[in-house]
């Protein structure tokens, strides 16, 4: 059977302090309950610059400069422990500073919604001059406003501020006046989805090497939903990041899922490749706006800084096999499904031992599981524990329980099979896809064989039901054997196969 | 009646205990102040495992049961009864 393959991969990650101080959900709902609160004061004391960012080791391990197994030497806190000479950007993709972020979500809007004082759009545009990705694209800045207009639709017109080291240098403006789908919060949040999307996917392209040209769909899985009042979640995202990274030759449709999207979407990507619907399929998701600072109470509470400071984004490229990229095992996938229930025992037999067993695997067959990858510096301290290691354990636990090891070896199989988490807090961002790009190398020029991708999603927190979701995929390295489209199945195997249903109706008539 | 946890360490499960025990410790909830006294486990204490069918126990909580600091937990969870348990 011919699998389709992991092609390419781009990860980015967003500086965004002041976006997190007036647009994270914590910090604006403590702003409309308590204005004056010592949080909201304390905001600026304990915010990194882009620097500090830049040197956080678990961003460099997302963009694709340092290993997550690299990242496991590095003492914690990883805050107080800056890697040397960090660079910007990675062998996945970059570290964009606020500015020039900015800059992209005004080319990514085409309703002339995003508006940017003119000084500080010049300096943009020197910026992304200089861009690599985007000095092709400066022309779609157009042009600034003066501070008294911006000041005005902010004041008068219900526009959303748009900050820069504490300065009002912008606004994203409604896109209705009665409409509630198309406020300025709502417009701004899909657009800040939409340009980091964008961004990923352009490394994606830029890293992979393909022919953004042939790119045939695109399936977005933020957390986000664009549409106006009478279809408030119409989409779609996927065919606005198309077009903004210049996939002139793709469609593309939006998948919804909560954390559990991007895998549920890579799956879907690998389905449409092995059916032969479409040869390259991208899958990709811009950053959360509103998950900004969400721990950020903790974090000044315990004195440290404010984390959760940067957007997420990747991209993923699902292609027909080459006979090098890792496989997309289609046939050896999980699914937590509605009557599985909520015990974590059942809850990782569905998504881990399932799978497995579909494919006479034991549970140390697999290298890494790539699982809940939150960075437990942010969430430790915010009393939610080691997440990714919390999920080693119970795989870890549940291969006890199978007798495929001993208890005596759980400590070891968590370190050995898993991995320290490094991405930020942004809902589906950390949800299993963070490894994809490590496992192209680690399952290629690596010495590993097998990763298997997992997410999982809290559905009840939308309210339609009080079910959780999850599902997982299998990634393997290349055998190299490439079956040829159109050959079919061989004489031989069909006799084999005769042969094979043959025996079984003979032991089923033997047993009754 | 009586109130069975299952939390995922000690101090949320102590947390819990003291809500429904004490009151709410921390005084955010219409248990706040509120001394119900009642009897209250958590589901790795040997008090609820050794009243339930092994194998039940062992097919939902079984794998927990390794993961979690059970020691910990009954050790919490002993003191907050031994406190404020009524019943």
């Amino acid at each position: 059977m011919s699998f389709p393959v992991i092609k390419g991969t781009g990860y980015i990650l967003v500086h965004t302090p002041d976006i997190m101080h007036h647009h994270g959900t914590t910090q604006s709902q403590e702003r409309a309950a308590h204005p004056d609160s010592d949080y909201l004061k304390a905001l600026t004391d304990h915010t990194r610059t882009y620097e500090e960012v830049v040197a956080y080791a678990p961003n460099q391990t997302y963009i694709g400069s340092l290993h997550p197994e690299k990242l496991r030497d590095i003492p914690m806190p990883w805050y107080a422990n800056p890697v040397e000479k960090a660079e910007r950007v990675g062998a996945l993709g970059e570290i964009m500073p606020q500015d020039e972020f900015y800059g992209l979500m005004k080319m990514s809007d085409v309703f002339d919604l995003v508006k940017l004082e003119d000084e500080f759009l010049a300096t943009v545009k020197t910026k992304l001059e200089a861009h690599p990705l985007f000095k092709d694209d400066v022309d779609k800045l157009g042009t600034g406003d003066t501070e008294e207009e911006i000041h005005r639709f902010v004041k008068d017109h219900h526009a959303d501020p748009i900050f820069h080291e504490g300065h009002l240098v912008g606004c994203v403006k409604r896109a209705h006046d009665v409409d509630v789908s198309l406020t300025a919060h709502i417009i701004f949040e899909n657009l800040v989805s939409k340009a980091s999307g964008m961004l990923a996917m352009k490394h994606l392209v830029d890293k992979s090497g393909i022919d953004v040209s042939t790119i045939d769909y695109v399936i977005e899985c933020s957390e986000e939903a664009c549409g106006d009042m009478n279809q408030r979640g119409g989409g779609n995202f996927a065919k606005a990041i198309a077009e903004a990274a210049g996939a002139i030759n793709a469609t593309g449709s939006d998948l919804r899922g909560f954390c559990a999207a991007p895998t549920h979407a890579l799956i879907e990507a690998a389905a449409l490749v092995k059916a032969g619907v479409y040869e390259n399929v991208v899958v990709v998701a811009g950053g959360a706006t509103a998950k900004l600072g969400m721990n950020g109470k903790d974090h000044v509470k315990k004195d440290m800084p404010l984390l959760e400071d940067v957007l997420g984004g990747f991209a993923v490229l699902v292609s027909g096999n080459d006979g090098v990229n890792p496989i997309i095992r289609t046939d050896l996938v999980g699914r937590h499904t509605v009557a599985t229930g909520s015990s974590p025992q059942a809850v990782i037999t569905s998504l881990i031992t399932a799978p497995l067993d579909k494919g006479g695997l034991k549970i140390t067959d697999v290298d890494k599981y790539s699982v809940e990858m939150q960075n437990p510096d942010v969430t430790k301290p915010a009393g939610a524990g080691d997440v990714p290691e919390a999920n080693y354990k119970m795989i870890a636990a549940l291969g006890v329980k199978r007798g495929e090891m001993e208890r005596a070896e759980l400590p070891a199989f968590v370190t050995k099979h898993g991995m320290p988490g490094w991405a930020p807090t942004q809902g589906h961002i950390p949800s299993g896809i963070p490894y994809v790009g490590y496992a192209q190398q680690d399952l290629t020029t690596g010495s590993q064989n097998r990763a298997m991708i997992v997410g999982k999603g809290s559905l009840f927190l939308g309210r339609m039901t009080n079910l959780f979701d999850g599902v997982s995929v299998m990634l393997e390295r290349n055998s190299g054997e490439v079956e040829t489209p159109g050959a079919g199945v061989s004489k031989k195997e069909i006799k084999e196969m005769i042969v094979e249903a043959m025996k079984d109706v003979a032991a089923e008539m033997m047993k009754e | 009646m009586l109130i069975l946890l299952g939390a995922a360490e000690a101090e949320s499960a102590g947390l819990a205990a003291e809500t429904v025990t004490n009151g709410d410790p921390t005084f955010a909830g219409p248990l706040a102040g509120v001394q119900l006294g009642l009897k209250v486990y958590h589901a790795v204490e040997p008090e609820f495992k050794d009243n339930v069918d092994a194998d039940v126990y062992d097919e939902q909580i079984g794998m927990m049961e390794m993961v979690l600091e059970v020691d910990s937990i009954i050790e919490e969870m002993s003191s907050i009864r031994e406190q404020f348990c009524k019943y």
